[in-house]
C-alpha cells in the first residue's frame, strides 16, 4: 500500500492507495505514527479513494490512529470510502469516532 | 453447477492473505456472482486467513494454512485450518470487538465481518489443535 501525504496547516491529508489488510497494516501504521510524531498535526485526514481492499485490520489501523488524535484534542476525518469499505466501517461503528467528508 | 473443488496450502506469511482471498475468489466466480457477493468472499476469507496467521500461529512463518474451496449447485463453501494453537473459548473469541491481542492494535471485529458477510460461519477448535473456519455463501442469480 502506498501512502501520499500533504500537510496544510493543522491537517495532514493522506491519500491511502492499495489494499489496506493485515499485512500492509503494519507499514501504514508506523508510517503513519512517523508524520504524527509533529504534535501541531490536529487533524487527520484519510483519504480512502484508492483503498482497493480492506478487511478489518483496516479498521484497527483508523481506530489506533483516532486514539492519537483523541488524545491532543484533535480529530481524524474520512474521506472517498468506497461502498466496500464503508461496509466495514459502518459495521464498526467508526463513524461515531471520526468525521466522514 | 457441477460440484467442484481446489485446495491450496502455503506458509503462514502475511504475504499470503492477499493471494489467498484473490484465489478464493477467482474460484468463486464461476458461480458468476455479483461484485458485491465476490468483495464478501474475498474479505470473509481474508479475516479467517489473518486469524489462523495472527492467532492460530502466534505471526510464527512457519505454520501451514489450508484453504479448501468447493462448489456445490448454488453454493460456495471456504474452509480455513490451520495447525497452530486453537481458541478455548470459541463463544469469547466471536464477541464483536473482543481481541486477545490488543496490542496489536487488532479490532476484533474478524469474526463479526465473516458473520455479516457469508451465511453460514462454523469455528471448530480445541486447545492446541488448530482451528478450522467454515465459511458457506448462496450464490443466486
Amino acid at each position: 500500500m502506498e501512502l501520499r501525504a500533504a500537510r496544510r496547516g493543522a491537517r495532514l491529508t493522506v491519500q491511502l492507495v492499495g489494499e489496506l489488510d493485515h499485512h500492509s497494516a503494519e507499514r501504514v501504521r508506523s508510517n503513519l505514527d512517523h508524520m504524527l510524531r509533529d504534535r501541531t498535526i490536529m487533524e487527520l485526514h484519510l483519504d480512502m479513494r484508492g483503498v482497493s481492499f480492506m478487511d478489518s485490520s483496516g479498521l484497527g489501523v483508523v481506530f489506533g490512529r483516532y486514539k492519537t488524535l483523541r488524545a491532543r484534542n484533535g480529530k481524524v476525518i474520512l474521506s472517498n470510502v468506497s461502498p466496500f469499505v464503508d461496509r466495514v466501517f459502518r459495521m464498526s461503528g467508526v463513524y461515531k469516532l471520526c468525521e466522514r467528508i | 453447477m457441477q460440484r467442484n473443488r481446489m485446495e491450496l496450502r502455503f506458509v503462514s506469511l502475511s504475504q499470503n492473505e492477499s493471494f489467498a482471498r484473490a484465489a478464493a475468489a477467482a474460484f468463486a466466480a464461476q458461480l458468476n456472482p455479483t461484485i458485491e457477493e465476490l468483495a464478501d468472499i474475498r474479505t470473509a476469507v481474508s479475516e479467517a486467513v489473518t486469524n489462523a496467521i495472527v492467532h492460530g500461529y502466534d505471526s510464527r512463518t512457519e505454520g501451514i494454512v489450508t484453504l479448501i474451496c468447493e462448489i456445490s449447485g448454488d453454493s460456495f463453501t471456504a474452509k480455513i485450518s490451520d495447525m497452530g494453537c486453537g481458541i478455548a473459548d470459541i463463544v469469547q473469541a466471536r464477541q464483536p470487538l473482543y481481541t486477545s491481542k490488543p496490542e496489536q492494535e487488532r479490532s476484533g471485529m474478524g469474526f463479526a465481518v465473516m458473520e455479516a458477510f457469508m451465511e453460514e460461519v462454523e469455528v471448530q477448535s480445541a486447545p492446541g489443535r488448530g482451528t478450522t473456519v467454515t465459511l458457506r455463501k448462496r450464490i443466486t442469480r
